[in-house]
């Protein structure tokens, strides 16, 4: 029989430092959906998803009292829209993402991504009527996300998208005034998008993705802290080591979770995305991780070294657990659904400036960061562009999920609520970047792009 | 199908007769029993076999646990997969 230690073990993990399975994703693949008449494009579309994901929320319910682990999102991504709808003869996109949203609605997910384009060379008119329709979609629609990836290691970075996505991150705050700008929550700009991510805001089913795929996104920032108060002191090689065990039994989990919802739906297992996702809770915050480790408050200095080492331990940790390691596997930061982050913040000690540089050891980029509602738009332009550099250069994934919260100033907070947290208004630099940001054209790919 | 049964909770009287009734009344099979006290905590850990429960898994899960709630105990019943999978090789 197994050890009672073990088991009990287990039990205290689920019970108080919150393992679940962040997500059950589903993707699929819309292409088959293509058609001229933009209205049939969308009821195939609401048709398809609906009976490829009929099961999805029963069956992730039901891993989840029989293995007694909590599975906390059951999750649709799709084709970038942009591709399916490029056949269609209409200049208007938004009635996609009502499709899209009715569809998750039926299916009863959490969220449904993919509203979505790649533009990193170059945009075509398909791509340009989806970014032109978001914030409309974002504001019309509650469970639809969207993502825009504008720069990779192969491509460089479309400063043209670049400009484009600063207008349309202000449009999308604007038209959600109401509330606080809540659509920006739903948007990310990536560089070096990957096409199995099963996490929000920025997941969307990859067009060399099979016709479906069932990714697993697990979690457990608490029990890596957890294991952490253990080893007070220990020099870092300690500390490594206890964070690759932690991560070795999270991802054994998700796979174990994975290979069963990939039988039960008869849908070929993807990917595990072993990722440290946290949430608002007490007890559940990767900064509480990162201060156990020696540091007074996140972001003060050897915030970013140990978010590295953070980082690369739970990938080592992780990818001897499962069969198909990928998504986007490390740490995320996101600033308003991080408690300790959120405190951190308001404090004053986690910068825009040291969250840029923590993007670039960590697995994402700067997300969920609130700023204030008059930043200009080649601002974050100018911000986009600084995380898609990093991305480049790094050949690494980075994002950003910005939001200029309508009315607010430095030192206010932003509710989103739920796992969205709420955000402290953090300061950007007053000096402006139009100049740069109004050239346009393309950063070319760095020297290592060239790799054939 | 083989499932660890855990039952937390402060000790008294009958929680093993109580537990064992409720399995045995579904036709579910114990295997192998362990428990203790720890720090006042009754704490009880079974290996049972479902494969003769008539009932569905998740329905036999939500007895249990209601059954556990009346009486003020945390009673849980979990597929020996995922503890296999986390603590074995």
């Amino acid at each position: 029989m197994l050890n009672r230690k073990d088991i009990l073990e287990t039990i205290q993990m689920i019970d108080q430092q919150h393992l679940d399975i962040r997500t059950i994703t589903m993707g699929i693949s819309l292409l088959s959906c293509a058609r001229s008449d933009p209205r049939a494009a969308c009821d195939a579309i609401y048709d398809k998803i609906t009976r490829y994901a009929e099961k999805l929320v029963k069956t992730g319910e039901d891993i989840e009292r029989e293995f007694g682990i909590p599975i906390v999102n059951k999750r649709i991504s799709v084709t970038p829209i942009a591709l399916v709808a490029a056949a269609s003869e209409t200049e208007d996109y938004v009635p996609f993402a009502a499709a899209l949203d009715k569809a998750a609605k039926t299916t009863g997910v959490n969220f449904i991504g993919g509203f979505s384009a790649l533009v990193q060379k170059g945009m075509t008119d398909a791509d340009r009527r989806l970014i032109a329709a978001i914030p409309e979609a974002l504001a019309t629609t509650d469970l639809v996300c969207s993502s825009v990836n504008v720069g990779s290691t192969k491509a460089g970075i479309n400063m043209d998208a670049v400009a484009l996505m600063g207008r349309t991150i202000k449009a999308a705050a604007e038209r959600t005034a109401d509330r606080g700008g809540f659509g920006c929550a739903k948007l990310v700009v990536f560089c070096n998008a990957v096409e199995d991510n099963p996490f929000m805001a920025g997941a969307f089913h990859g067009v060399g993705e099979a016709e479906k795929v069932i990714n697993v996104g697990v979690s457990g920032p608490g029990v890596v802290h957890h294991a952490l108060q253990a080893v007070k002191g220990a020099p870092f090689d300690v500390v490594a080591e206890t964070i690759k065990k932690t991560a070795f039994r999270i991802t054994r989990m998700g796979q174990l979770v994975a290979q069963e919802a990939s039988r039960r739906l008869d849908t070929p297992f993807g990917i595990v995305d072993l990722s440290l996702a946290p949430t608002p809770a007490i007890g559940d915050s990767v900064a509480r991780i990162l201060e156990e480790m020696g540091l007074e408050v996140c972001g003060t200095h050897g915030t970013t070294a140990a978010l590295a080492l953070l980082n690369d331990a739970v990938k080592k940790g992780g990818v001897m657990a499962s069969s198909s390691v990928g998504g986007l596997s490390g740490a995320f930061i996101p600033v308003s659904e991080d408690e300790g982050m959120i405190a951190a913040a308001a404090s004053g000690a986690l910068t825009l400036d040291k969250l840029e540089a923590m993007t670039c050891v960590c697995s994402v980029g700067l997300d969920m960061i609130a700023v204030p509602g008059d930043t200009p738009a080649e601002t974050l332009s100018a911000i986009i562009a600084d995380e898609a550099a990093i991305g480049m250069v790094n050949t690494k994934t980075t994002a950003v999920r910005i939001i200029p919260a309508p009315g607010c100033r430095v030192g206010d907070t932003v509710e989103f609520g739920g796992l969205l947290g709420s955000a402290p208004v953090q300061a950007v630099h007053p000096f402006s970047a139009k100049a740069f940001v109004d050239r346009g054209g393309r950063i070319p790919a760095p020297m290592h792009s060239l790799k054939n | 199908m083989k499932a660890i049964v855990t039952v937390i909770g402060k000790d008294r009287v009958g929680i093993i007769a109580s537990v064992c009734g409720k399995l045995s009344q579904h036709n579910v099979n114990i295997l192998d029993i362990s428990q203790t006290i720890l720090q006042d905590y009754f704490t009880m850990i079974m290996l049972v076999d479902t494969a003769k429960c008539e009932l569905p898994f998740t329905e036999l899960a939500r007895q249990l646990e209601q059954a556990g709630k009346e009486q003020n105990l945390s009673i849980r019943i979990q597929r020996e997969d995922i503890f296999n999978a986390m603590h074995r090789i």
